[in-house]
């Protein structure tokens, strides 16, 4: 049985990602895009048309990564105008910076909106709530990536709590579906201040599919200041470390 | 006078008007002397709107000759509800639950009419999810644990109450509907059919290549073109794939809730390889963006296919040898064995499907009862049975057919020269009008059903979605009576049951 044991501790070897912060992900992976206006506006206005979540304007042309689920259909239906790189990095302080502009080459991370408490605070530990709330469980998944044996993000000092009165912040998930907009609420406010807010997935985002379903109740945004947004279909465990990491850091 | 439709899981669409209408006494009479027998069970019941008032649909599944019964009846304006199958066949309660909940029909005889998912557009609002109907027990030496909505992991919500003597459940009762999204509704919101394939994908997030092929198979029997052969073996990679990661993902889910932390690190590594491939192949670690309908726009290319097969032989070797090393792990044993039990006459009961029915020795497998793409033509599926009906077979199953699937993926790719010219997928196809199409897919988890109707323009008017776990939450329920509540963990686990799935 010890063999067996060590056998698989040699198969195993050494997971870990030494550093989490300069991970180049695959080719195919789609992440920020690159926007470019070209005179003609056909090819923009079918990818316009069929994008399931509204999540682009041709006029001037624009792409809500809070909206996006980043299928990559766009990109085939107009290839001279979007193209998906695979940068993780997305995380924004500001639900418009999610904006992506034509000619923009890096997402935007505004750090003269972080509260400088959080940094006081959280910058050598924060344990976060995590509040499913309509979320398709491959964000909750990724999520829990974040502190396994590849990612380890504990490594720092972050991970997630089962008691909201041990967290320090709360990350949603999930376009906040109706039956659930009550629980989610009461857990936020069972959090002691300072706490921090985190929206994970650009269903929570922007109700992604289900921006228009009478079963979402979106409430929620509208009453308490987030500190993260972070897109993605699910939000890739990278870009959710990136994100934690920056909203921590002191500010020189 | 016929009573069913027959058709099966690879031809194309039915039209509406080649279902017959019957009587319901005479369905209700055939069933309660046809489900009796475990070839059947039930895949889909549903009511929609008719002219006439309601319009019920009905899809019996026959495992041993992959026959497939649909049949339909319209109640009299004047009826006065409708005597209950539950009442007879466990199989048919969430069924009947969920026409109760939206339409308010009462079925006569239905041993607990119960509200099943709170959809938004439930007849009597007034049910809401603070006033559910927990079952009661009364008694000085018990007491009730509740848990949820919020689960102390990351992990969606639902909300269970234990009736528990001491430290023994006498009874769990779970009640969902905190995941209800209104998929049904939204899927047929616009004709968008890259939204529709996007909102199956999102039904279960964990089963995105399953739902997705379940959307891709239900609109392509609508259509008139023929699916490439290659596709066809593509889809059957990328379900494989899946089936694989999430496997691996239980697997180390268990040994973290027993506190065993060599099979929980190695099985995240293992995990991470797997999702990482599906990653590397369509550029999302779960396989969205994968499946479409009449095509792919992520076609396999030789680099590729070299990857996969270099990854999976990598994991398929140490998944074994983490495999055999958890066969004679005495610990682990004394937990897993002989706790939480489901009998195979309680499964077939209840109408159980899937990796759980297997691990009760129950034969629900779609890829061998009811199989439809290159299951159907290439290859000839065996499926895994476990006959110890516990925890230790739900993990065992998985063992086994994470190897299964790992030489399903191994054989057919080797040698395998795609051609990389797979068509791109086709969201503006005319569709039958006037039909029913379903689909049958077997995810990881088990069966997977969906069902839409089409109006006399070829556009889906109604769709109807079935996760597994629709079937499944209550095999877990009844996994737990006489268990100690700390075993309730690793039963969950073992099911590993989707909330959003079941709550749509």
């Amino acid at each position: 049985m010890i063999f067996g044991k060590a056998k698989i501790l040699r198969s195993h070897g050494w997971q870990y990602i030494p550093d989490l912060y300069s991970v180049t992900l695959t080719e195919e992976f789609r992440g920020f895009p690159l926007l470019t206006e070209t005179d003609d506006k056909q090819d923009l206005e079918r990818a316009a048309k069929i994008c399931p979540t509204k999540a682009i304007t041709t006029e001037p042309l624009t792409l809500d990564m809070g909206r996006c689920l980043f299928c990559g259909e766009c990109q085939k239906c107009a290839p001279r105008n979007i193209k998906f790189t695979n940068e993780h990095r997305l995380a924004a302080t500001r639900r418009e910076d999610l904006i992506v502009e034509a000619g923009q080459t890096a997402p935007k991370f505004d750090t003269s909106v972080v509260r400088p408490e959080i940094a006081k605070y959280f910058g050598k530990a924060l344990q976060l709530r995590e509040v499913s709330a309509g979320g398709d469980a491959s964000i909750e998944m990724e999520l829990g990536a974040t502190g396994n044996v590849n990612f380890d993000f504990g490594r720092y000092g972050v991970g997630f709590t089962a008691s909201p009165r041990h967290a320090d912040g709360l990350v949603l998930t999930g376009p906040i579906s109706a039956n659930m907009a009550e629980a989610l609420d009461i857990c936020y406010n069972s959090i002691a201040e300072p706490k921090i807010l985190v929206v994970c997935g650009s269903e929570a985002v922007s109700g992604g599919l289900y921006a228009d379903s009478p079963a979402v109740d979106r409430k929620f945004l509208d009453k308490y200041h987030v500190d993260l947004w972070l897109p993605g279909a699910p939000t890739h465990p990278l870009c959710f470390i990136e994100g934690i990491t920056k909203l921590r850091a002191k500010k020189k | 006078m016929k009573l069913y439709y027959i058709t099966n899981n690879t031809a194309s669409a039915v039209k509406i008007a080649d279902i017959p209408v019957v009587d319901y006494t005479e369905l209700y009479n055939d069933l309660a002397e046809r489900m009796t027998n475990s070839r059947y069970h039930v895949a889909h019941y549903f009511a929609t709107e008719h002219e006439m008032g309601l319009k019920f649909y009905l899809i019996i599944l026959d495992d041993e000759c992959g026959e497939v019964l649909i049949s339909s009846f319209i109640p009299d304006y004047y009826t006065r509800g409708l005597a209950s199958l539950t009442a007879l066949h466990a199989q048919f309660h969430p069924f009947e639950r969920e026409m109760y909940e939206l339409y308010g029909i009462p079925f006569n005889n239905h041993p607990w009419l119960k509200p099943l998912r709170f959809s938004h557009d439930r007849r009597n609002r007034e049910s809401t999810m603070d006033s559910y109907p927990f079952y009661q027990m009364e008694g000085d030496e018990l007491h009730e644990v509740n848990v949820g909505p919020i689960h102390a992991g990351i992990i969606e919500p639902g909300a269970f109450r234990f009736i528990c003597s001491g430290e023994q459940v006498l009874h769990l009762e779970i009640a969902l509907g905190y995941q209800h999204r209104g998929v049904e509704g939204e899927i047929i919101r616009d004709d968008n059919k890259l939204r529709q394939t996007l909102i199956a994908e999102s039904i279960a997030g964990d089963t995105a290549v399953g739902h997705a092929t379940a959307y891709a198979e239900l609109v392509e029997k609508l259509g008139e073109e023929r699916i490439d052969e290659e596709l066809k073996l593509e889809r059957m990679i990328a379900l494989e794939l899946e089936r694989i990661a999430m496997h691996i993902a239980d697997t180390g889910a268990l040994a973290t809730d027993i506190g065993f932390q060599l099979y929980q690190v190695a099985c995240e590594a293992l995990r991470t390889v797997t999702i990482n491939t599906t990653q590397a192949w369509c550029g999302n670690r779960f396989g969205k963006s994968m499946i479409r309908p009449f095509g792919t726009n992520h076609p396999l290319t030789q680099a590729k296919v070299d990857t996969i097969i270099k990854n999976i032989t990598d994991v398929r070797r140490r998944y074994n040898e983490l495999r055999e090393d958890i066969l004679q792990d005495n610990t682990l044993l004394a937990r897993f064995e002989q706790c939480g039990l489901v009998p195979t006459e309680e499964m077939q009961r209840i109408g159980g499907v899937g990796m759980a029915a297997r691990s009760s020795n129950l034969k629900r497998d779609i890829r061998a009862t009811h199989p439809s793409g290159y299951y159907a033509t290439e290859l000839k599926h065996e499926p895994v049975l476990k006959s110890h009906c516990d925890v230790m077979s739900r993990l065992a199953t998985r063992l086994d057919e994470v190897l299964q699937s790992a030489d399903y993926v191994l054989n057919t790719l080797k040698g395998y020269k795609p051609t990389e010219k797979l068509r791109a997928p086709q969201y503006d196809a005319k569709l039958q009008a006037d039909a029913l199409s379903f689909s049958l897919i077997e995810g990881w988890r088990g069966e997977i059903c969906h069902v839409a109707l089409t109006d006399n323009e070829g556009r889906i008017t109604k769709y109807k979605v079935k996760d597994p776990s629709v079937h499944n939450w209550l095999g877990l329920a009844i996994a737990v009576r006489s268990e100690g509540i700390s075993d309730f963990p690793i039963n969950n686990k073992s099911f590993n049951l989707s909330y959003c799935g079941h709550d749509l």
